[in-house]
């Protein structure tokens, strides 16, 4: 019993957290929905769907974003952050999966899509990419474990199928990226205006593309300080470059869309939406004009703080899009009870500690050896191209 | 034939026999308590409001493009062709987007139960199905709620407005709401008075959707060539490089095919 105790006060806190945690579980199954949540009638969808949901299916799009980078698209410097960033969407997609079992109302008739299709429905959709992308997932990270075992006839057939798997994967993700934007295209008269626009689903692709990017520099500068590496510094300054291309583009068609819809003139309106909404832009719009100056880009904290701003500006957007944005046009409020901020938590929590612990023990962040056996390729390579 | 409610609001006088017969059908309890909420809810599935003088029902208004069985990821809603929009509890399995999405805020939630469904008005489909009238139209005493094929109930409710124009707001509500309901409302003040919605769209609202979804499969075509011919390009690229780079240094070359296994 001894070695559960905490020492440190980041245990600390996470005990904490995951003790709360448990407690809302069980309020969440002896009490219901009813018991658990604030939520009612007129505002069925909480911070379960528009932060564990949305945001954790943002969060963990660098996994398709940089396996495109490094194995479609053959930028091969980005390499040693492919594995943290599919760990990170592997977890991600596990973790949504955890949350959606509290926030469905019968948890176990979660296979109920797969058999029973509606293909009408952007829901059904989800459903059935959402478990794909993850089996593809578990299947790009399955190398990771088959080294760390050292199974070598399972590595050489997963290599085989490396590259359609990716691809699948990508695809999948572009579809279930962009319709979790899609799920409120068909609610003009509930979404506020500043958020509705029949552009959504590109709107989230767009954007879960650029946090995925941010995620990426934001696990790297994390895991090197929690384990000494050294941050691979030159390679996030040339992603915090394609980082602020890709923020400038989002925030163009942004803005184009509300212009073209007119809603800008809504920004006059002194209401809690035209704050929220700035707040949402500015984080966005700092990052964007910074990581443009090439100093910003050298120092690693100012990337550092400028992938934090864009991981909250985007967790901003698809708070408002399913929160904010959804109050006026229900005739509803909602604040999130303690148990649903409990659950979040700790699943967020858990998120941490898992993917410390597969850092830890699987060969996540390549190592130098690693280099080295890869290293006589290049000899064999010249005959091989010759071959064809 | 789609089968349809009219209700007249002129002719309503909020004795709430409605509410009580719709009750007693569902077996949900029913009481002066229960009577005073003007909200629908899991146990209150039609509910009369008082707005000022004037009276308004609230119900599933079963749309003729529904919004609910088009968003439902298992096909648990349907609209029958008698005309209502009925439920399979045993396929739901509790997402909520069908709340999320109606346009009438209609369906409900049995938030404390362990095993919890949807719950909205069926209008009766059981007892429509056997050429009986609706339990709410059935038990009311002054034909404010009447229901017949949507064709009959929209001439009625023509005729009314032809008849007295004086007493009616000029228009029937559900004719083209969301693409037209199953059930059509007539009022003496314009219908935002009654608190129903008069902002949406005339189109019908899965049309929005589908016309994204309906995009899907181009996608993952042109994606899949896409990714495929970058990838071609960029590793052939890598090749012909790599075969250039040897051949310029030739001694370094590997004599034997089977040096490269």
């Amino acid at each position: 019993m001894k070695r559960f105790v905490p020492k440190t006060f980041w245990q600390w806190v996470f005990a904490l957290i995951m003790t709360g945690g448990a407690y809302a579980t069980v309020v969440r199954v002896l009490y219901g929905l009813g018991g658990a949540t604030n939520l009612t009638d007129k505002f069925p969808w909480g911070i379960w769907i528009g932060f564990d949901i949305l945001c954790g299916v943002g969060l963990a799009a660098g996994g398709f974003t940089l396996a495109a980078t490094v194995h479609i698209f053959n930028l091969k410097k980005y390499k040693p952050i492919v594995r943290p960033a599919i760990l990170t969407a592997f977890l991600g997609y596990l973790l949504v999966i955890v949350a959606l079992m509290f926030d469905l109302g019968k948890p176990y008739n979660i296979w109920h899509p797969l058999i029973m299709w509606n293909p009408h429905s952007v829901m059904f959709e989800v459903g059935w990419c959402v478990t794909l992308y993850t089996t593809v997932l578990s299947l790009e990270f399955a190398p990771v474990v088959c080294e760390r075992f050292g199974w070598r006839l399972p590595l050489k057939w997963l290599h085989k199928v490396e590259i359609p798997l990716i691809i699948v994967g990508i695809l999948l993700s572009t579809l279930h990226q962009s319709s979790l934007g899609t799920l409120y295209v068909i609610m003009p008269e509930k979404l506020y205006p500043l958020w509705y626009s029949p552009l959504l689903p590109v709107l989230f692709f767009v954007s879960a593309v650029t946090v995925g990017l941010a995620m990426t520099i934001f696990e790297s500068w994390h895991s090197s300080r929690a384990f000494g590496r050294q941050l691979e510094l030159p390679l996030l300054q040339g992603m915090a470059r394609v980082l602020a291309v890709l923020l400038s583009f989002y925030l163009v068609m942004r803005f184009l869309d509300l212009l073209q819809r007119d809603a800008l003139r809504l920004l006059r309106v002194p209401r809690t939406e035209t704050y929220l909404f700035a707040l949402e832009i500015a984080l966005l719009l700092l990052p964007a004009m910074l990581l443009f100056r090439e100093h910003v880009r050298r120092s690693p904290a100012a990337l550092y703080a400028c992938a934090v701003m864009v991981v909250f500006g985007f967790i901003t957007n698809r708070l408002n899009v399913s929160l904010t944005g959804m109050e006026a046009g229900s005739g509803a409020r909602y604040i999130p009870k303690w148990t649903e901020i409990m659950v979040t938590l700790s699943i967020i929590a858990l998120g941490f500690f898992i993917f410390r612990t597969a850092v830890k023990h699987l060969p996540i962040f390549t190592s130098e050896e690693e280099n080295h056996t890869h290293a006589p390729q290049f000899a064999s390579v010249p005959v091989m191209a010759g071959r064809k | 034939m789609a089968k349809a409610i009219l209700y007249d609001s002129t002719l309503c006088v909020g004795c709430r026999a409605c509410e009580e017969a719709c009750a007693k059908k569902w077996g949900n309890p029913y009481d002066d308590k229960i009577a005073e909420q003007e909200q629908i809810s899991a146990r209150k599935l039609t509910a009369v409001q008082t707005h000022g003088d004037k009276f308004s029902r609230r119900l599933c208004m079963h749309c003729e493009a529904p919004t609910c069985v088009s968003v439902c990821p298992v096909g648990a809603l349907e609209k029958t062709a008698l005309g209502p929009v009925i439920y399979d509890a045993d396929k739901c399995m509790g997402c909520r987007y069908c709340m999320v999405a109606c346009p009438f805020q209609v369906p409900t939630y049995e938030w404390d139960a362990m095993v919890p469904r949807m719950r909205k008005c069926d209008m009766c489909f059981e007892r429509q199905s056997k050429g009986l009238p609706t339990a709410c139209t059935e038990a009311c005493p002054t034909g404010a709620t009447i229901c017949g094929e949507r064709d009959a109930m929209i001439a009625e409710a023509r005729k009314r407005l032809a008849e007295k124009p004086g007493e009616y707001h000029p228009a029937i509500y559900g004719m083209n709401e969301v693409g037209g309901t199953s059930v059509l409302m007539l009022s003496a003040v314009p219908f935002e008075q009654l608190g129903l919605r008069t902002d949406l769209p005339r189109a019908p609202l899965p049309q929005l959707t589908w016309d994204v979804l309906s995009h899907l499969p181009d996608v993952v075509v042109l994606g899949s060539v896409l990714l495929g011919g970058v990838w071609w390009i960029t590793h052939r690229r890598e090749e012909v490089a790599l075969a250039e780079a040897a051949r310029s240094v030739p001694q370094t070359k590997p004599s034997g095919e089977g040096s490269s296994k």
